[in-house]
């Protein structure tokens, strides 16, 4: 019977929560990382094992840990545990992210613009996401702050920008959100191993179709009346972008306000937000089987970041967008002031597939028949970051 | 031998108790001392200074023989006492955020 893995970032360590296809009874484990704040934990499609997550301080900066057996055992890839140092330079550098320079790479800029309006040098912050390729369990993605995207080819013990992005010539437009300026999202599709969709907050989506060589901003049909020119090129807060991998091409978009989706590859968007009772939010994700099936969570506004009327409501439309039935069943309908993030929403590809979101409260949520109804796993974790879910034979 | 004592998370990390003992070959100094924490746990580069600026995490603060030494300059001699292993260096994680 297949199983079910899912991994939960929060702001004081990870945990692992598992069970069998009925996802009925779960083990929880963890906290793994005590104290720390798990941006991200995600795991390999070509190595199920294979575990990548983002450690962060305040204090002490940014870690890399890897598992390779499921969550069970971790290290910093390149300095295993229990492995004599050995003197001279260490072997790997796996929590180095340094912002290319070279002239090799062409140009990559050096500022942004900064909340004042003046120019600003970027700064490395923390790791927000972490995207396993699709078919090397080596090669992973990084999405940073400030905006920028890293790959490791090498399990994670060594990084290295992909510096077109911040070469692309629309940097010093860039701006920090309230959160930071994070690049927060990154899609692999998986038809077209030359194809990488990114979004960063504050200044859109951008798309390569070489790999990561150069990019595209994709923000066409976007419209944010917070910025100077509503219909810029850059400059929108994206929250979250998600993809149902059997149509890579459609791509639904969670923007700081509108619920928006595209049929081309991000080259034009246009608003779905139809009968929501508020369209700002951060997450959103598509059905497993059913692509025009997608999901998100309404929050009240960017000055009230929690769901409207005490409710917390899972809103679920079938038409690709525009019409939505609120999933209430099993969720707390009073009194309820809960917020969840960008990247705390998960769907596995059972049948009928699974649906998990994790809020700030610390409740883990999940669905087992498509957003039907809801169950908490666990009610009481510090405030859930992100959560991502694996299918296992 | 210089002893060292680490904040929680970074023995976590470095799979170590709370004080750890160190060989200084030279001058012993802010810098000379955290070369060789970062020589013997390569696990901690990046965690108390920056990986690219050697700048020292902004969150972090380090003391001997009762004294603030986190601006001095990374050249400066510590104390003999810890030179010579009667007190300890200690790198202390700032108490923030309520």
């Amino acid at each position: 019977m297949s199983k079910v893995r899912v991994l939960v970032g929060t702001r004081k360590g990870a945990f692992i929560l598992e069970s069998d296809g009925k996802r009925e009874k779960w083990k929880v484990s963890g906290p793994h990382f005590a104290g720390w704040e798990m941006y991200h934990i995600k795991g390999s499609p070509a190595d199920p094992n294979r575990l990548y997550a983002s450690q962060t301080s305040g204090w002490f900066g940014q870690i890399i840990q890897r598992s390779d057996d499921g969550g069970k055992t971790w290290h910093q890839p390149g300095t295993p545990p229990g492995e004599a140092p050995a003197p001279g330079p260490p072997k790997a550098a796996s929590n180095k992210f340094v912002y290319d320079a070279s002239p090799e790479s062409g140009k990559p800029l050096t500022t942004h613009q900064w909340y004042d309006g003046t120019q600003h040098p970027w700064e490395f912050k923390r790791v927000w996401h972490l995207e396993p390729s699709l078919t090397e369990p080596n090669t992973v993605y990084a999405g940073v702050e400030d905006a920028a995207i890293f790959r490791s080819t090498d399990g994670g013990e060594n990084w290295k920008e992909l510096p077109g992005l911040r070469g692309h010539g629309t940097g010093p437009k860039w701006q920090p959100g309230a959160g930071g300026m994070c690049l927060h999202t990154i899609i692999l599709d998986p038809t077209n191993p030359q194809r990488i969709y990114i979004a960063i907050s504050a200044a859109g989506a951008f798309r390569t179709d070489d790999c990561g060589r150069t990019w595209k901003p994709i923000n066409r049909g976007l419209r944010s009346q917070y910025i100077p020119d509503p219909n810029a090129e850059t400059g929108h807060c994206v929250h979250h972008i998600a993809m149902n991998p059997s149509r890579p091409g459609v791509l639904f978009m969670q923007k700081h306000w509108d619920v928006m989706r595209s049929d081309d590859a991000g080259d034009n968007w246009k608003e779905i937000s139809g009968n929501l009772p508020t369209d700002f939010g951060f997450v959103i994700d598509v059905h497993a089987h059913e692509p025009e099936t997608i999901y998100v969570v309404p929050i009240k506004s960017d000055s009230e970041h929690f769901v409207p009327d005490g409710k917390l409501r899972v809103f679920r439309s079938r038409t690709g967008g525009n019409e939505w039935e609120a999933l209430t069943k099993g969720l707390p309908q009073s009194d309820c002031y809960v917020n969840v993030l960008r990247d705390a929403m998960a769907i596995d590809s059972l049948d009928k597939c699974g649906v998990y979101f994790g809020t700030s409260g610390g409740q883990v949520y999940a669905s087992a028949d498509a957003g039907d109804s809801w169950n908490p796993i666990v009610r009481d974790l510090p405030g859930v970051l992100s959560v991502e879910v694996q299918t296992l034979p | 031998m210089i002893r060292v004592i680490l904040p929680q998370h970074l023995r976590t990390l470095a799979h170590v108790g709370s004080e750890v003992q160190v060989e200084v070959g030279g001058p012993v100094t802010l810098r000379s001392v955290l070369d060789a924490i970062e020589a013997r746990y390569p696990m901690l580069r990046g965690t108390i200074r920056d990986h690219v600026t050697q700048q020292r995490r902004p969150f972090l603060r380090f003391f001997a023989c009762e004294e603030d030494l986190s601006h001095e300059s990374p050249d400066t001699p510590l104390p003999d006492a810890v030179a010579s292993g009667k007190e300890p260096f200690l790198i202390i994680g700032a108490i923030a955020g309520g």
